[in-house]
């Protein structure tokens, strides 16, 4: 299925073009796990999927939820006498409660420490068009958002592709654990002053994808001071709210408007959804959320391009409207999600591997640094695909995510039963170990004592013995073809 | 919520602050007033009826009927609630085998089994207006165009203009030959085109027509293909109400004439559809594109990230459209119910001598109101029009939001309300007309 030569003249330059982003090694990970995927019983020896961002650690609870709820579906005895409304219903308003039921649980999420307001709640083709959509209403093509790497990237393909948007990266480093600082958001807004790249806004995501750590007040607050002394916008997106699984409160945007009236809200916009928080990606629940009325009237009018299917938008105003659930499953949600980060991070510290201090998000940032020869790209892809083909893990290289310094890679944890991590864990000390005795000897004076630097590092997350063993876990590995984002 | 100052100018995007959503155009007054004053049997009887909306209501039983038959076709059933995990979990925008395979297997049922589709060319989109947009996308740059007979349906400069930036050059057409397209018009509008410096990169047709009804022959069809295959441009097919056919002859698809003629380059051609009218579910979102093009499919696939089905609907779709008894049952069936509306509502129109443009599919009818016109104009026919709102209380749609070129013609929807409802427009229609004739008389 390749380009003749005469397609290239008959298609778009969009469609010719390599913006969709899938050319990217991010991707040969994947098509290793495709060929060869793990399977416990049948194939003990094929690729563990680590580079898939799923939160499917609470499903027990949903179908227990849906049990007990037939009507929140159309088409089960309950509920079918309403499938023909909610069939026929295309409003690009959305159904009512589907908003109501949307705004309440994200401001649950945040811990009722916000509200929303359900009318301000806006469609889209899950977070991939509600990424897009901002993209369309805030810049015309030519034009910048500014972006702090390391950075999740499809914003690559969401913000760019067919609007023509650019992308600036604002490098952040480990060195003050990959804050994002003023010093960088002004170089890099400079820097785009002078290639006359007009920035039109800054897109932050928060909790972070692939860091896993939130962003504090002050950073915050410094954010929305540097747009508002731009006149830029400044977008959020806040997929992860519900995953920060330990008790730093995570500060949403929403909080710095309710406390910071200096600023003009009409630059403030959060981009949401429930694939991660809630673990339902199929679903395609996209929200744009903006304080600008335009945006929303006229991000209204484009969610046409994809709204929320209404069998989908019934069940979801459902569940999310009883408070009792939610208020569980958010809860129970980062207490699982708790336990798998420390079982992991703590299977890596075993063979001192450290990870990026987290407490959301599902994943851990992996700093394998001192496994590679120099300090290079190529050097980490070279890692890369050490690790897909010899380890058979599909983790994800932080060149992908336009990581400025080589050697992270992030893992995800959650998307896995607890036996699977188990072998996953065993897989990186035997890599570990070996690659470790094959370290040429003027290094290894050098990685001992980095090694005693990382005992007393403040970034250790303990060496507590835990029993990796667990019970085989009952959710059964899917026989449907697996995702790509 | 209003604009504030040039602030927000500066602020947003030009397409959010553009007109190209096409939502400030007259079409949409008639909505407004059905909205302020909707026709309610009981509690509004002289409420405005809704007859501007192209919806098929009419097999919802027979729906229902099969859900409470098909539990396990529901991810939150208890029959079905097991394979809810897998199912919302699943995001690969191939989509699930089944939904492919059994939208294949509908689109060519609904063309008689005449001919057969690739579940591999499958690619799922935002409802037809994400996959409109999508084919906009994919074939054209900001600032092409598509040659597009007039008149049509209104959306389309929302779907393909608006954010992918492609224009529309109208070929006209005219009730002298019942709106067929000639090759004059098309050669026509391309010289138009060409002559004004705008690179024409494709056709597009809706196919049975929206707003007409009618379905093209397959002598237009071949000389379509004849057309773009000539020119190098794309033909893309909106078949959209191809199940809405309900009376002879025969729909013919673009797949049928591409399978018969060989010199076709397959590369040109593509089908958008959905199951919004077909099956009366606009609100799932079921969008399709269907290209013979190898690179639109991939590209398209990827695009459709944007606005995928949700996999709890595309599971139910599935189960119901693997279904063969059901879907031979429905198609059929809804056919005949569009049979019977149409012949109602035309026959009524005729009592008062109100002609339609003769048509065999679709949900409405494409209705001649050219002899009521004061003078042959679109004010006119936007003057006519406000009254029928105003003092008629029917929203209909008037010929000059579909582009049409000439004045006096009216879309008029009769799939989407009750026969009761049905019976008091018709009523309300034949009284105006009356009065209205009793003043033109009067007045000469």
């Amino acid at each position: 299925m390749g380009f003749t030569s005469s397609n290239q003249h008959l298609l778009s330059k969009i469609a010719t073009s390599l913006g969709h982003g899938e050319e990217s090694p991010y991707f040969d990970g994947w098509k290793a796990y495709d060929k060869d995927p793990f399977n416990p019983t049948q194939n003990p020896n094929g690729v563990i999927q680590m580079g898939l961002a799923e939160n499917p650690l609470c499903f027990d609870l949903i179908q227990e939820w849906i049990k007990k709820n037939p009507k929140a579906s159309i088409c089960t005895a309950e509920g079918v006498d309403e499938f023909k409304d909610i069939a026929i219903f295309q409003d690009y308003h959305g159904l009512p409660e589907f908003r109501n039921a949307v705004a309440k649980f994200m401001g649950r999420a945040r811990g009722g420490r916000v509200t929303f307001d359900p009318d301000r709640i806006v469609m889209s083709g899950g977070a991939t068009g509600a990424n897009e959509l901002i993209a369309f209403c805030l810049a015309d093509p030519g034009d910048a958002f500014l972006v702090p790497s390391p950075y999740y990237p499809a914003f690559d393909r969401d913000l760019k592709w067919r609007t023509g948007v650019q992308l600036v990266p604002v490098p952040c480093h480990s060195s003050n654990d990959f804050k994002i600082t003023k010093a960088a958001l002004e170089t890099a807004y400079e820097k785009a002053q002078e290639a006359n790249i007009k920035v039109k806004g800054l897109i932050i995501t928060n909790p972070s994808n692939p860091l896993g750590t939130i962003l504090d007040r002050e950073t915050l607050r410094t954010l929305v001071s540097f747009i508002n002394e731009k006149n830029i916008h400044l977008i959020c997106d806040e997929i992860y709210a519900a995953t920060v699984f330990t008790d730093s409160n995570f500060v949403s945007i929403a909080e710095i408007l309710s406390e910071d009236i200096a600023c003009n809200r009409d630059l403030i916009h959060i981009v949401y959804s429930l694939s991660k928080d809630m673990g339902l990606p199929g679903f395609r629940v996209g929200i744009v959320y903006s304080y600008n009325d335009e945006v929303v009237n006229s991000g209204r009018k484009m969610s046409s391009y994809g709204l929320v299917s209404t069998q989908t938008q019934h069940l979801i105003a459902s569940m999310l409207l009883d408070e009792e659930f939610t208020e569980r499953f958010i809860i129970e949600s980062a207490k699982r999600l708790a336990t798998r980060h420390g079982v992991f991070t703590r299977g890596l510290a075993k063979v001192n591997i450290d990870c990026l201090n987290s407490n959301a998000g599902l994943f851990c940032w992996m700093d394998l640094h001192r496994l590679l020869k120099e300090s290079t790209v190529e050097a980490e892809l070279a890692l890369w695909r050490l690790i897909i083909h010899e380890v058979k893990l599909n983790v994800s290289p932080g060149s992908s995510f336009h990581c400025s310094e080589p050697g992270w890679f992030r893992v995800c944890f959650a998307n896995m039963d607890e036996e699977t991590m188990e072998v996953a864990l065993q897989r990186i000390h035997t890599f570990v170990h070996q690659k470790e005795t094959v370290v040429p000897t003027k290094n290894k004076k050098l990685w001992r004592s980095n090694l005693r630097t990382l005992s007393f590092s403040s970034r250790r997350l303990g060496l507590d013995e835990v029993a990796l063993m667990s019970p085989h876990s009952p959710i059964p590995h899917s026989p449907l073809l697996h995702a790509r984002t | 919520m209003g604009f504030t100052s040039s602030n927000q100018h500066h602020l947003l995007s030009k397409i959010a602050t553009n007109d190209r959503h096409g939502e400030n155009s007259p079409y949409f007054d008639g909505w407004k007033a059905y909205d302020s004053d909707p026709f309610s049997p009981t509690h509004n009887p002289h409420g405005v009826i809704q007859m501007g909306l192209a919806e098929n209501l009419l097999c919802f039983d027979l729906i229902q009927d099969w859900i409470k038959k098909n539990p396990k076709a529901s991810i939150c059933s208890r029959e079905g609630v097991d394979g809810f995990k897998d199912i919302a979990i699943f995001q690969d925008y191939h989509g699930l085998p089944d939904f492919r395979k059994a939208v294949a297997k509908f689109m060519g049922r609904v063309r008689g089994g005449r001919v057969t589709f690739n579940p591999d060319r499958i690619v799922m989109s935002g409802g037809a207006t994400g996959a409109n947009e999508v084919i906009a996308f994919c074939l054209a740059d900001p600032g092409d165009a598509f040659l597009v007979p007039t008149p049509y349906y209104p959306a389309f400069d929302r779907d393909l203009g608006w954010r992918a930036g492609v224009q529309l050059v109208p070929v006209a057409c005219d009730s002298s030959n019942d709106f067929k397209i000639t090759e004059a018009a098309l050669e026509a509008a391309y010289e138009q085109a060409q002559d004004a410096n705008i690179k024409v990169k494709g056709l597009l047709i809706t196919n049975p027509s929206n707003p007409l009804g009618t379905i093209f022959d397959r002598e237009t069809l071949r000389s379509l293909v004849s057309f773009i295959n000539k020119k190098n441009i794309h033909l893309i097919c909106d078949e959209i109400y191809t199940a809405t056919v309900f009376s002879e002859p025969n729909f013919v698809s673009i797949a049928e004439i591409i399978e018969e003629d060989m010199e076709c380059n397959r590369d040109l051609i593509h089908i958008v559809y959905s199951l919004s009218k077909d099956m009366g579910l606009p609100g799932f979102r079921v969008g399709i594109v269907y290209s013979y093009n190898d690179a639109v499919v991939n590209c398209g696939r990827k695009m459709s990230s944007f606005g995928l089905v949700s996999t709890q609907t595309q599971h139910l779709i599935a189960s119901m459209l693997l279904d063969d008894e059901f879907v031979e049952r429905f198609v059929a069936e809804s056919a005949k119910r569009l049979a019977i509306r149409h012949k109602a509502f035309t026959m009524g129109l005729l009592q008062v001598r109100i002609s339609c443009l003769k048509s065999n599919a679709g949900l409405f009818c494409w209705m001649n109101l050219r002899r009521l016109l004061n003078e042959s104009t679109v004010e006119a026919e936007l003057a006519l029009w406000r009254l029928i709102i105003d003092e008629v209380k029917l929203n209909v749609s008037p010929g000059s939001s579909f582009h049409c070129s000439e004045p006096g013609w009216f879309r008029v929807c009769f799939a989407n309300m009750d026969d009761d409802t049905m019976e008091v427009a018709i009523r309300r229609i034949q009284t105006f007309v009356q009065r209205k004739e009793a003043v033109l008389v009067a007045g000469n």
